[in-house]
């Protein structure tokens, strides 16, 4: 088999070679296009990377710092198609903020620059064997995308950012003092410096860790990184951040950044329960789950702004993941990392269509964007399907998995926690159902101030183009997995393993 | 040598403490910067008695990181911020300092009993001391939910980073040199974003009391 090796440094080399073209070159038609190709290139690595995933075995490279398996590879995939959205929907989306002079050159020349760095931190906390510099990675996520978060910098934008900063910098920390503990049960374990902090080290000498260090690092873990990946009671961060953050960074945010926190989660599980035994994370992940469910449930039902509604149905999935990882076993992995997939890209796709909307109707609270069928149909049509994957209809992946959470909940014995899950949902169902026939249906109100609605004829032409394709990759996703199915299956062993 | 080494060793770890309790006790913004430059100082120390006791060349290298990174930049950096500032004051914390200060003792108990395992697990004169720094964690998180100025914020962010920088130092002899380099570029930027967005929430709301930011909620 050949060397992967290069293939392991192209999630991190081409997001950072883009963000230097950005900050010499500035954003430009050209490389506002380099950027999507950039990130096409990316998928085409983590493309070619999956197949020698399959054996089981990791490659590791820049002297065992980077470490790819299978659930690094399926990571690295959904990374990179929801990449390939964000930054495709970029193009347009800032056009439009130049043509209405919501934004300059200097912002947009950042906005380059910030989102392919962000990109690159990403890849890294993907592809790092040591579960420290993936906790360095994770954090250099939160400072990269403080500035995007608070790109308007008025008070919204202020306080949005500020939260983000403070709250994810202090959650995450946590996540720190539990790398410190691991690190010190490690090296009572025998390991060696940096090599000590390996997750491929830590899980081979499992059984020499001590449970009571275990238990502790296992937990400031979950807290740690629950916080990034906006799990309830600690994702207070989370609708401000995502609501304020331009559409395709919320998109980025929302459909993948999550998840490349949580994954860390899934990281210290697979060790943990290696030490202690399942039940210990079951119990904390299981109460993350329903709390964050109930969370979104009760702000979904009188929500009243188009992003926020996406930000708290975004802590309802990973509420889901959560769950999935609680059941644990293989089944319910394979539905986690399929839940993953369907969720990054429908919910992409809802984000940069949410951003679409707001430069449409000049307004992102929800009564007020009425008859968006009439005024953009193509828009309204894939928003809608979006939020129907993202209620888990079928054919969409949301569907398949959580059916797959279901079915693995009830066989592990979690019948009463799937049945608050199901309430939840329901609820949460019914609210994104009305929310979106407000927006769709109705009467269009007449125009708004001219000021604040994009000019005719800037419209970005071809802006739904990405969205209709990635809805168009989820509904085959969720239907036949195809070349997909190998790579499922292994990353789903890695995590699925007792 | 060893009675020589625990003692300097306490001692710097008792600075580390008082120097989060005393967040809570001053009011003043400008004794909070030096309270974190003592505490930096402290905490380089902590790293350099850990580096000639275990005689590790990549510990001193990071004791003197530390000292010039922790005890000087950052204070220079929030001195900055301080100048902007017309009411160098915390006049109304979320919770009074009284109250705060019995919360300050509650957490180092508490800290006690969360650090038994390290103990256990290596029962070391240094691992003997991770609690206290447990406690520097605690308290400074107990700053940032009921302080409500950008400065106190800061400080207790980069308290809790000192804390956790702590229990590494005395139940690990400090985290591997490259995780060490990566934590310390991650936590300067985040100050200087932190101080960006405090400068801009000054020339926006005049002022920089957090609980002028109330505008996002459900």
């Amino acid at each position: 088999m050949p060397d992967p090796t290069p293939l392991l440094y192209a999630p991190i080399v081409l997001p950072a070679l883009a963000a230097l073209a950005y900050a010499v070159f500035g954003w430009r038609t050209w490389t506002a296009w380099a950027g999507v190709a950039t990130t096409g290139a990316q998928l085409t690595a983590a493309v070619a990377l999956a197949p020698r995933l399959l054996d089981g075995t990791a490659r590791a490279t820049a002297g065992g710092l980077l470490r790819a398996d299978a659930l690094t590879g399926y990571l690295l995939l959904v990374i990179s198609a929801v990449a390939v959205i964000a930054t495709w929907a970029s193009v347009g989306h800032i056009r439009l903020e130049r043509a209405a002079g919501r934004t300059d050159a200097a912002d947009a020349r950042r906005y380059g620059v910030l989102v392919h760095a962000f990109l690159a931190a990403m890849g890294a906390a993907a592809l790092a064997d040591n579960l420290g510099l993936m906790w360095v990675a994770l954090e250099a996520t939160t400072v990269i995308t403080a500035f995007l978060v608070g790109h308007r910098r008025d008070r919204r934008g202020l306080e949005a950012a500020w939260k983000y900063v403070v709250l994810c910098s202090a959650g995450i920390a946590m996540a720190f003092l539990g790398t410190v503990c691991m690190y010190a049960a490690a090296l009572h374990a025998g390991g060696h410096g940096t090599t000590a902090l390996n997750w491929t080290f830590l899980l081979g000498h499992a059984h020499t860790l001590d449970p009571g260090v275990v238990r502790l690092a296992a937990g400031l873990a979950v807290l740690g990184f629950g916080t990034k990946a906006g799990l309830a009671p600690v994702h207070a961060w989370l609708p401000d951040a995502h609501s304020q953050a331009p559409a395709p960074v919320s998109a980025l945010m929302s459909g993948v950044l999550l998840s490349v926190a949580f994954t860390a989660i899934l990281r210290y599980k697979i060790i943990t329960d290696q030490v202690l035994g399942p039940a210990y994370l079951r119990a904390l992940l299981i109460a993350a789950a329903l709390a964050s469910l109930a969370v979104a449930a009760l702000l979904l039902i009188a929500q009243r702004d188009i992003k926020r509604m996406l930000a708290y149905s975004s802590i309802e999935h990973m509420g889901l993941a959560a769950l999935a990882a609680a059941i644990g076993g293989r089944l319910a992995a394979a539905a986690l990392l399929l839940h993953i997939l369907g969720h990054g890209l429908a919910k992409s796709v809802a984000f940069t269509g949410a951003g679409q909307i707001l430069q449409t109707t000049g307004t992102s609270r929800i009564a007020d964007i009425r008859g968006l069928i009439a005024r953009r149909p193509a828009l309204a049509g894939t928003f809608g399907f979006a939020i129907a994957a993202l209620a888990g209809l079928p054919p969409f992946p949301l569907f398949a998995s959580e059916l797959g959470i279901a079915r693995s909940g009830a066989s592990a014995g979690l019948g009463w926690a799937l049945a608050a899950a199901l309430a939840a949902l329901l609820v949460i169902f019914a609210a994104l159902a009305r929310h979106t026939f407000t927006m769709l249906l109705g009467v269009a109100p007449p125009r708004h101030s001219p000021d604040v609605v994009a000019p005719v004829g800037t419209r970005a032409s071809g802006a739904v183009a990405p969205l209709v394709l990635a809805l168009t990759a989820a509904a085959v996703l969720g239907t036949v997995l195809g070349p997909l199915h190998p790579l499922l299956n292994a990353a789903a062993t890695i995590v699925g393993a007792h | 040598m060893t009675p020589a080494y625990t003692q300097v060793l306490y001692a710097a770890c008792g600075v580390l403490l008082l120097s989060a309790v005393g967040v809570l006790w001053r009011r003043d913004l400008s004794a909070l910067v030096r309270l974190l430059a003592v505490q930096g100082s402290a905490l380089a120390l902590v790293a350099a008695v850990q580096a000639a006791h275990t005689g590790s060349i990549e510990l001193a290298v990071v004791a003197v990181i530390v000292a010039v990174l922790k005890a000087v930049v950052l204070p220079r950096i929030l001195r900055r911020v301080l100048a902007r500032e017309d009411q160098p004051r915390e006049v109304r914390p979320l919770v009074n300092v009284a109250a705060s200060l019995l919360a300050a003792g509650g957490l180092t108990l508490a800290a006690y009993a969360a650090a038994r395992p390290l103990i256990r697990l290596d029962p070391t004169p240094a691992s003997r001391a991770a609690p206290a720094a447990l406690a520097v964690v605690l308290v400074a998180f107990f700053t940032l939910a009921t302080r409500r100025r950008a400065l106190s914020q800061i400080v207790a962010v980069l308290m809790v980073d000192n804390g956790i920088a702590a229990v590494a130092f005395l139940t690990a002899a400090g985290v591997p040199l490259i995780v060490e380099l990566g934590v310390t570029a991650d936590v300067l930027l985040a100050v200087l974003v932190l101080h960006i967005l405090a400068g801009r929430l000054h020339a926006s709301t005049g002022g920089t009391d957090l609980d002028d930011l109330r505008e996002l909620r459900d």
